[in-house]
């Protein structure tokens, strides 16, 4: 290749971050090229250094991170031994910076229109009202509502996924020749997720810019990149072109990435309908002392069976939950427990009626005290319920632990900070799994979790379910998810039941208007599946969706 | 509001003394004619709700009351003209008001610029020598620091003089003199606390995400420090500034009364020394209406320094 | 009025050493980034902190003495000096046995703990000596009162000092030695009473009120926000002003009254640093997992919640220490605080302050009242270098 082509050059880079007075290696001898007007997806789980190394492609590192050794070339430009003035005149004007949370990566003193100028202003690449007018263009062509208006709003006066474009917008200000996306749509529910990632695409291409497309989501970069990196604790596991990689991944920590989606349980026969259901949510309508957030909601839940209530942040999934378990007791409607119906209010229940129900929570980290070991968390309810003391209660959690596939002699001793994000969510089933319970409340208990941790997790709850007979409520947001372990589905929105019915009919088209935008935004694998589904619902459609979301 | 819940909280605590007020006044010897009329006088043999009210009332329109030391003065001596306590505090408020000024005048800047020097360069020998500086005189005793200024800027090197025995018709520059040394005491005391507390919020501030995206665009450090982290340090900074100001409030009496400096602090303590139930009463209500005031203007300027809340949706 | 010249001028001069300097660094190190990134005002701090460091070591090395007369300033920065070394010394001299003796896990502790804290820790270890064992170190009485008053501090006979009474004795005759070795267990007995006695009334208050939330949290808070609003010196005077009537009638001490008083009004104070650190465990998961399993009030305060807050408390125990130590030291100074016989630094900074003026010929008398208020420095110092340390600890890498 001709060296002008060549952008971005990382030569076997290496990044140290401190932590307690020690340095400790984030990056492994990273090497990577760019050309121009290339996408470079790359991905990896939490904790692979991802941003370190998109933020070093800048030539930047934040504080407690250094570079020990390695080269950044940009452009020839050799950024780690630059001095702050060089790095200062390349950064906004030739790299520009996208951050994985708009909300707060905006200044919330100053309008957006201000900050957007700023960078063209500063570097001296055009005037202020000539980078004013631009900014209003790209607005537009970014498909933000009220282009001409919208600058001159404050960031908070603006909604996420917006944000999100008009930080886009900003980073294009003076036409860079590289940005560097981190995480743009993570924080994003997938409605919304999706327009932004048509906008970025489509100015990505207009300007021909290059850019570096950090995520740990396979389907996002799927769509995006034109070539993936692969990279895991720091090292580099495999990197080609887009579509090679999906169709033929090398490495075996690649392969079991891919596997993961495909993971999917038997369809188990449709329940008989006369059978009592476990729980019955009956008409229940409730509130946050004036703010109404549930309408009318019903749907049962049968012994041995998983109904997964799916819809965005807001629509009421956790609020039935806590409507279940009685911690926000509904105003009107009840919840009726194997045809009885339970107090509202969980103060009033007796402790049979709350054993028989109970939670597994999304973050694991609040879900555990971080002052108790292990063998304490799951050992009290063993106490609590049971009566069970002593060498019992000892036997009965080790029994416990070897349930969920921990070695008791390793973990029953330890506390929740010594363990890893999975192996705490499996003490959080282990201490509801020991109140012997029939129904358990599965709240987004893997959304916390990278992929093939999740993919332990589904099959654990499955494998006990399997056991005995739970009755699991698995509320998520998560459409992957919801195909791999529900046997019935409820959607809400907006605090209402939208649909609800078995997984294979949910699946099958015709579906409720929503449910269909839901299932249309999760993305697949396919490289081409945006391009597709872009031209299927057309482009004013979304234009459209971005505006009712206003 | 709450000022109004203190004054009866003050108020109770007052009349919670046992015995009477009257005899009190008088001693031991007065005669039985001399307690009842005095007792008539101050309106004690009113029911306390009564008591309350008129004494409220008195406060707002400025009368509050006569001082028992006046009081018992006048009985003895057989005159007749009282000085009442707004006339005994009046001019010990100025003058207090004079040292809190002096000191906030020295202090504010003082305290600003440090701390933000001290949040840019944080973990320098700069930043842990100011951490460790600030740490000791915060934690010293107002007179301990006032002693250690006496013996250096008085005693060994007589550059300012240790009594502040400032008196009306002074001219400014003398009575700044004097002042200097009680105010230097309070600027150390409150420059530590309110250094610290701007290096904790500029700090808060610098590892926000926007700072970030602002250094990403390649704009100077000077423009990231003024353009973007000082619009939003505002609302700190300033309620930081407006607590140590009542804080500065309790650090008066106990320095006023190491300098011998005639202000409202030390009328306070001579008082408590004395029994002198309205004069402590009096100017305790005045501590705690100056403390609430300062406490509220701190709350309202924060409110309208923070761009969410002068912005609505 | 030339005296802003000089500093005008000397502004100037280490200005232009600091540009030389970093020149002279960006030479010599072939640019690297520590000079060549360097700002100006970063290298004029550099410089300013090189000319006072020679200027305080050419201070400490002038004599004592000129012409006979002793010259105090020197004397006293020479004191001040040493003291600061032989403290800097001491510290590390701690830290490092520390390092060497005790369990796995001390030793760790020790070996990252910074100079500061290890200073802090030896000086608590040290008072809380003194106040123990008070009546065995100190070699007369607190009370005693001896023929010789007004003795110069020093023991040397030749300045008027006794080496019966190393630091002198007060006006009417009695051992400042001793009673400063009393004055640990007094003072710092009742602040320590008087604080264990606030955590226990705000902080058993700040959990319930947490946990339970409803109308009780809403009193008791309206309650402590009015109560807060008085300034704590100012409600301290007035209360104890109140008290001085009512002590002499019911025939308790005065000191008792202080104690609740001071316990009292410092308890809004851990209510609402308890009530804060309580509310955000209670918004926990596992609060919410522990409250559905059905476990009683108890529990959740003793099981659940304070395991977690000990931390924070621990840390806000030390200061508040502090600050009920001060505030009695300060009520004592106004001559309202713990009342003579005992002795008490407060009331002996008051008594003996007047000897400060006598520093200028000197010397050695002006200490006394310096040495009181120092033990009380020191000792709050001392704490707040330890919370600090705690703080910093605990709140991980966040700065």
């Amino acid at each position: 290749m001709s060296d002008s082509d060549v952008l971005v050059e990382i030569k076997d880079l290496w990044i140290e971050g401190r932590s307690d007075e020690t340095w400790n290696p984030i990056i492994n001898g990273a090497s990577m090229t760019l050309k121009r007007g290339e996408v470079l997806g790359l991905i990896g789980e939490s904790g692979a250094g991802k941003s370190t190394l998109g933020l070093a492609a800048m030539g930047f590192t934040r504080d407690g991170v250094r570079i020990s050794s390695g080269d950044v070339k940009f452009d020839g430009i050799d950024l780690v031994n630059a001095s702050a003035a060089v790095k200062r005149e390349l950064l906004g004007k030739r790299i520009a910076y996208v951050a994985q949370s708009a909300a707060a990566s905006f200044n919330p003193a100053h309008k957006l229109i201000d900050q957007h100028t700023e960078a063209p202003v500063q570097h001296g690449v055009s005037s202020r009202s000539d980078s004013q007018a631009d900014g209003i263009e790209l607005y537009d062509r970014l498909r933000l509502p009220n282009p001409d208006e919208i600058g001159f709003r404050y960031p908070h006066q603006v909604s996420g996924g917006q944000l999100q474009r008009a930080m886009t917008a900003m980073a294009m200000a003076c036409r860079p020749d590289l940005i560097i996306f981190d995480e743009p749509t993570t924080a994003l529910d997938v409605t919304t997720q999706i327009e932004v990632l048509a906008s970025i695409r489509d100015i990505v291409e207009q300007f021909d810019t290059a850019a570096i497309y950090i995520t740990h989501d396979l389907a996002v970069v799927a769509q995006m990149a034109d070539r993936i990196k692969v990279l895991l604790k720091g090292d580099e596991v495999e990197e080609s072109d887009t579509r090679s990689m999906l169709l033929n991944p090398q490495e075996e920590y690649t392969k079991s990435l891919w596997a993961v989606r495909s993971f999917q349980r038997d369809q188990k026969p449709v329940a008989a309908t006369d059978a009592t259901p476990v729980i019955s949510v009956k008409n229940v309508t409730a509130a946050y002392g004036k703010v109404p957030v549930l309408y009318d909601v019903s749907f049962d839940i049968h012994a041995g069976r998983t109904v997964a209530v799916v819809g965005e942040s807001g629509s009421g999934k956790s609020t039935t939950a806590r409507c279940i378990t009685g911690l926000l007791p509904p105003l009107k409607g009840h919840i009726e427990f194997n045809g009885e119906t339970l107090p509202l209010d969980y103060r009033k229940r007796n402790k049979m009626q709350l054993r028989q129900a109970q939670m597994i929570y999304q973050m694991a980290d609040t879900a555990l005290n971080p002052r108790k070991k292990i063998g304490e968390i799951i050992g009290r309810p063993v106490e609590f319920y049971m009566g069970l003391t002593g060498a019992k209660k000892r036997e009965r959690v080790r029994a416990l632990l070897d349930e969920i596939e921990l070695e008791p002699d390793q973990f029953i001793d330890r506390l929740p900070s010594e363990l890893s994000g999975g192996q705490k969510q499996r003490v959080g089933i282990a201490r509801a799994l020991a109140a012997e319970p029939q129904f358990i409340i599965c709240d987004e208990v893997t959304s916390a979790l990278d992929q093939l941790v999740a993919e332990g997790i589904l099959k654990l709850l499955a494998k006990l379910q399997d056991e005995l007979d739970l009755a699991y409520m698995f509320i998520t947001h998560d459409l992957a998810t919801v195909k791999s372990i529900a046997d019935e589905v409820v959607v809400m929105k907006d605090g209402r039941v939208v649909e609800a019915g078995p997984k294979e009919e949910m699946f099958q088209p015709p579906h409720h208007a929503y449910t269909d935008l839901l299932l249309s935004s999760v993305p697949e694998m396919d490289p081409d599946w945006l391009t597709n589904l872009l031209s299927e619902r057309g482009v004013e459609n979304i234009g459209d969706a971005a505006v009712d979301k206003m | 509001m709450t000022l109004i819940v203190v004054s009866l909280v003050i108020f109770i605590a007052v009349n919670a003394l046992p015995g009477d007020f009257a005899q009190a006044v008088l001693g031991q010897g007065a005669t039985d004619e001399a307690v009842a009329a005095i007792r008539k006088d101050l309106g004690l043999d009113q029911p306390y709700f009564y008591r309350y009210f008129t004494w409220l009332g008195g406060m707002l329109t400025g009368d509050l009351g006569v001082s028992f030391a006046q009081m018992n003065f006048a009985s003895n001596m057989g005159g007749t003209q009282l000085k009442g306590v707004l006339e005994q505090i009046a001019p010990r408020f100025m003058n207090t008001m004079f040292l809190a000024g002096v000191t906030a005048a020295i202090a504010v800047p003082f305290a600003v610029i440090l701390g933000v020097l001290a949040a840019l360069y944080r973990n320098s020998v700069f930043d842990r020598a100011t951490n460790i500086t600030t740490l000791t005189s915060i934690s010293s005793p107002e007179f301990f620091l006032a002693y250690i200024l006496i013996l250096f800027l008085a005693v060994l090197n007589p550059v300012f003089p240790s009594l502040s025995n400032i008196f009306e018709g002074m001219g400014f520059g003398e009575r700044l003199e004097k002042t200097m040394l009680p105010a230097l005491t309070l600027t150390l005391v409150v420059t530590a606390h309110m250094m610290r507390m701007t290096r904790a919020a500029i700090i808060n501030l610098l590892a926000s995400p926007y700072i970030e995206m602002a250094r990403l665009k390649g704009i100077s450090p000077m423009r990231v420090i003024v353009v973007h982290a000082l619009p939003n340090a505002l609302a700190p900074i300033i309620n930081v500034i407006a607590l140590n100001l009542a804080y500065l409030i309790t650090g008066v009496v106990v320095v006023e009364v190491v300098f011998v400096y005639p202000g409202i602090g030390q009328l306070f303590v001579d008082s408590v020394k004395i029994r002198d139930i309205p004069v402590v009463q009096a100017c305790c209500l005045i501590f705690a209406a100056a403390y609430i005031l300062l406490n509220l203007t701190a709350d309202v300027l924060s409110i309208l320094s923070n761009p969410r809340l002068r912005h609505p949706k | 009025m030339t005296w802003w010249l000089w500093i005008i001028l000397g502004a100037v001069v280490i200005g232009a050493a600091a540009w030389a300097f970093r020149m002279a660094g960006q030479q010599a190190t072939g640019n690297k980034p520590f000079f060549r990134d360097m700002p100006f005002g970063v290298a004029f701090g550099y410089v300013l902190a090189a000319v006072l460091l020679v200027f305080f070591v050419w201070f400490y090395f002038q004599p004592a003495e000129l012409n006979g007369a002793p010259r105090a300033s020197v004397m006293f920065f020479r004191w001040a000096m040493n003291f600061f070394l032989i403290s800097a010394a001491a510290a590390l001299a701690f830290k490092f046995l520390g390092s060497f003796v005790g369990t796995e896990g001390s030793r760790k502790l020790f070996r990252s703990m910074p100079l500061t804290a290890s200073f802090g820790l030896l000086v608590i270890l040290i008072y809380t000596v003194l106040a123990i064992f008070a009546g065995i170190i100190a070699p007369h009485g607190q009370e005693e009162i001896f023929a010789q008053a007004n003795v110069v501090p020093g023991g040397n006979p030749a300045m008027g000092g006794n080496p019966d009474f190393p630091l002198g004795t007060d006006q009417i005759g009695r051992d400042i030695y001793s009673r400063l070795i009393y004055g640990a267990q007094n003072t710092v007995g009742i602040a320590f009473a008087t604080t264990c006695l606030a955590f226990f009334l705000g902080g058993s208050l700040g959990f319930l009120a947490a946990t339970l939330g409803g109308w009780l949290d809403q009193i008791l808070s309206r309650l402590v926000d009015v109560l807060m609003a008085i300034p704590a010196l100012i409600f301290a005077l007035l209360l104890m002003t109140i008290a001085s009537v009512w002590a002499p009638t019911l025939g308790i001490p005065l000191t008792v009254f202080m104690v609740l008083i001071i316990a009292v009004i410092d308890s809004t104070r851990v209510f609402r640093l308890a009530r804060a650190v309580a509310m955000n465990i209670v918004v926990m998961d596992y609060i919410e997992a522990a409250k559905l399993r059905g476990e009683g009030l108890s529990y959740l305060i003793f099981r659940e919640i304070l395991p977690n807050a000990t931390a924070p408390l621990l840390a806000e125990f030390g200061l508040r220490f502090c600050f009920v130590f001060l505030t009695i030291a300060s009520l004592s100074f106004l001559g309202v605080g713990i009342q003579p016989p005992l002795a008490d630094w407060g009331t002996m900074v008051r008594d003996l302050a007047q000897f400060i003026n006598f520093a200028a010929f000197a010397p050695l008398v002006a200490t006394a009242p310096l040495l009181a208020a120092g033990a009380i420095a020191l000792l709050t110092v001392a704490v707040n270098f330890v919370v600090d340390w705690m703080l910093h600890k605990s709140s991980g890498l966040k700065e």
